[in-house]
């Protein structure tokens, strides 16, 4: 039985898709709290679509754009990197599906600072990376971290983007929440509900954890 | 110093045309009036829609150059009203926050001035609101500033409390050779502190001159 593969990728490319949508999410939600600009809507609402649309039409979109006939697919290609069916396709679904969770948290924590301390910042000679972190980022850290633990769940429970983009190939892209549905579909009853007590475990510490630093945030 | 410009937000619009050489000027007024989005224009953290800034042959807005000078290059020590020290810091990472190699003055110079040498490897929520004050201001003048902007300093504190502040101000005034605006809306300060009052109401400045002249 290979329980403890799956849980052990799934954990690894759960915290691989949390390091690729950190440096990507956590500026967003920065500038959706702090800056005014043309099409911040736009940006707003295409964050957000993971949260609402079915995860295998995000998932088909994954594919259309990272498949071998794809734009970002054939770039990638020229370059020797193959993503769809690979370690790589369930790092991008779980990043995708995961980044909404992050940029919301995260946000509100930024729009939860003191706006008087970014500019104080800024007369005593702060551009705005400085201020932002040294002054914006240090004070939302719980806040951004709450997101980045949310982001790390919902990747860990992610199913549907990642059947599309990278299947369920057995010690290669199969994860947990794949496994859990290839293993009840073909009747290996123990070995589901062995990953379902794993999943259920690490959801729930990773809820505990998110809401203990937001709410320590507050406080 | 030159303020001259216009600046609207919402309903309200401050116009404002003042050349001033005075080393202190108090913004003395209600409520409402405009004073601290004077300090802000001042600052760079709102834009006037028209008109020109200036200190001294700086020039930092100028509409008709389209010249905006952002905040962190206007050399500017601003204390707002609630004072704005970064709670995550220790008071010497405050002070050092806006140190500026070639313009700042020493560190231990300032901190002697004000009084805050026992201060400065605390934590800010330590600090009484006094000390805040006194920190705040330390912190504005390590940015070696061109001009320092007060936003009622002394409005937070009780009266004893401000008896004990309004020395360090003068002291300030009396030793650091730069120009301080200072947004007051009590009289007896401004006569202590200031040696030129705009009093402004509703964004018009009514009188210009003396604290004897304008606050009798």
């Amino acid at each position: 039985m290979d329980v403890w593969h799956v849980t052990w990728f799934s954990l690894a490319t759960a915290a691989g898709a949390t390091a690729v949508a950190l440096p990507i999410g956590v500026p967003l939600a920065w500038l959706l709290a702090r800056a005014r600009f043309t099409g911040r809507s736009l940006v707003e609402t295409i964050v957000s679509l993971p949260l609402v649309m079915p995860p295998v039409a995000t998932g088909l979109i994954l594919l259309m754009l990272f498949g071998r006939r794809g734009p970002l697919g054939r770039a990638l290609s020229w370059v020797g990197i193959d993503v769809v069916f690979t370690w790589k396709a369930v790092v991008i679904a779980m990043a995708v599906m995961g980044l909404p969770l992050l940029v919301r948290t995260a946000r509100g924590g930024f729009e939860q600072v003191d706006r008087r301390l970014e500019q104080v910042a800024a007369t005593l000679g702060a551009g705005p990376a400085r201020v932002f972190l040294t002054i914006s980022l240090p004070l939302a850290w719980p806040t951004v971290v709450a997101g980045a633990v949310l982001a790390f769940a919902r990747a860990l429970g992610e199913f549907g983007a990642t059947i599309m983009i990278a299947g369920s190939i057995p010690g290669v892209t199969r994860t947990l929440a794949v496994a859990i549905y290839s293993y009840a579909e073909t009747g290996q009853d123990r070995a589901a509900v062995a990953l379902l007590a794993i999943s259920t475990g690490l959801a729930f510490a990773a809820l505990w954890g998110a809401n203990r630093l937001a709410g320590g945030s507050r406080a | 110093m030159v303020l001259a410009f216009q600046l609207t937000q919402g309903e309200f619009t401050l116009d404002i045309d003042e050349r001033i050489e005075a080393k202190v000027t108090a913004i003395f007024g209600p409520s409402g009036s405009g004073k601290t989005t004077i300090l802000d224009a001042i600052a760079g953290l709102r834009v006037p829609s028209r008109g020109t800034i200036a200190i001294g042959d700086r020039l930092l807005f100028d509409s008709s150059a389209s010249r905006n000078l952002p905040p962190q290059h206007r050399r500017i020590g601003y204390v707002p009203q609630d004072v704005g020290l970064f709670p995550h810091m220790n008071v010497r990472r405050n002070l050092l926050y806006g140190r500026h190699p070639g313009s700042s003055p020493p560190l231990d110079r300032v901190v002697r001035m004000l009084e805050i040498e026992g201060l400065v490897d605390r934590r800010v929520p330590q600090l009484s609101g006094g000390e805040r004050q006194r920190v705040a201001l330390a912190r504005a003048l390590m940015c070696g500033p061109a001009v320092l902007l007060l936003d009622e300093p002394l409005a937070a504190v009780d009266l004893p409390l401000r008896r004990r502040i309004l020395p360090y101000l003068q002291r300030v005034r009396d030793e650091m050779a730069l120009p301080i605006v200072y947004v007051s809306h009590d009289r007896d300060e401004v006569r202590m502190l200031a040696d030129h009052v705009l009093l402004l109401d509703r964004g018009r400045v009514r009188q210009s001159g003396s604290p004897a002249a304008v606050l009798p």
